[in-house]
């Protein structure tokens, strides 16, 4: 199926127990534990990843924290 | 009222229909405060001042140091040494004397945030770390004041500007901060110098039409810019209910430093 990732029409595996927590696993996303999901313009709670679905079609963000030139936190997704 | 040498030095707005003579006078009485003398703070300081934004606040504890000059545009490498808010304000007052330069050399903290911020139109966050990003935050957002966010680091950067109350705010986006044990190793650092140079133009932008009351802010998006691949996204965004600071049950009702994530590695000492 198809999903768009920050900007990105990207192509994954069907999987009807996918969830945001396990796309972003599966994804290897950096910092997941901090990331921040936006999911078709809604920005989802934390304890919501391991409960919501990913569906054809949908658009998620994944959203970083950004410091300075010394804050070594974020970084993009590549 | 403008004098004959000021319609010349700002010729080139007063011809713009959105600044025109009124929009100058209005810079001129518009109170910006930067917080952070650094990559970012240095365009944005430097364009205020050219633009005759009347009253400029810099805040930065800071010393300027020979790692700064490759991307903090504001500090020669004379001013080596110096307090990073003086280096800035010889320049400002250097560009445009008509400028008034207020500096504040202290890290901005839940103590003194409130009574630094009071007497601003808006508040520019050009600041490198997450304890102060979300001290700003809260503190703009409590004192209903508009301000800009911007981060940077590596080749990435991101801003997006908060409307108190009506528009999505930094908490919107990240409840929290990442704690201090998060923070993963050093070498994920580092910043290409021509990178705050842009989103510190845009911050700077937005306080101009801000003052001017034109044009769209960078309100509900946040822009995010990556410079190797040359590109800018939009991701469009709303308030969040849960946000802890501006929705419907908050749970931070004063300002408070985020001590957890106070330090990030900094390279300086590296
Ligand atoms: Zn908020």
């Amino acid at each position: 199926m198809t999903i768009t990732i920050n900007g990105k029409e990207t192509v994954i595996a069907e999987n009807p127990e996918r969830t945001v927590d396990s796309l972003l696993e599966e994804l290897d996303v950096s910092q997941r534990l901090y990331v921040t999901v936006e999911l078709n313009g809604e920005i989802l709670d934390r304890p919501a990843y391991g409960t919501t679905a990913v569906n054809e079609g949908d658009v998620i963000e994944f959203l970083y924290f950004m410091g300075g030139g010394n804050a070594p936190f974020a970084q993009s997704l590549r | 009222m403008l004098t004959e040498s000021q319609i010349e030095r700002y010729s080139r707005h007063i011809m713009l229909k959105e600044v025109g003579g009124k929009g100058q006078q209005k810079l001129f009485d518009g109170k910006v405060l930067i917080i952070g003398a650094g990559g970012l703070g240095a365009p944005i300081a430097l364009y205020l001042a050219a633009a005759g934004v009347g009253t400029i606040g810099i805040a930065d504890a800071d010393d300027v140091d020979l790692s700064n000059l490759q991307r903090q545009v504001i500090h020669f490498t004379a001013d080596i040494g110096k307090p990073k808010v003086e280096s800035a304000r010889q320049k400002m007052e250097a560009i445009n004397p008509d400028v008034k330069v207020v500096t504040y050399k202290e890290w901005v903290s839940a103590a003194n945030i409130n009574g630094i911020i009071a007497d601003y139109d808006f508040v520019i966050d050009g600041t490198d770390n997450f304890a102060a990003k979300f001290l700003i935050n809260d503190a703009c957002v409590l004192a209903g004041k508009p301000y800009s966010h911007g981060g940077i680091l590596q080749f990435d950067g991101q801003t997006i500007t908060v409307k108190p109350k009506e528009s999505a705010c930094y908490r919107c986006i990240f409840p929290e901060p990442p704690p201090r044990d998060a923070v993963p190793t050093c070498s994920q650092a580092g910043v290409i110098g021509v990178l705050p140079g842009v989103l510190g133009t845009i911050q700077a932008t937005e306080a101009i039409k801000f003052l001017l009351g034109k044009g769209d802010l960078l309100t509900d998006r946040l822009l995010t810019y990556n410079a190797l691949r040359m590109k800018f996204r939009e991701v469009p965004l709303k308030r969040k209910t849960s946000c802890p600071v501006c929705g419907e049950n908050p749970t931070i009702s004063e300002v408070r430093d985020e001590l957890d994530a106070m330090t990030v590695c900094d390279l300086k000492k590296g």
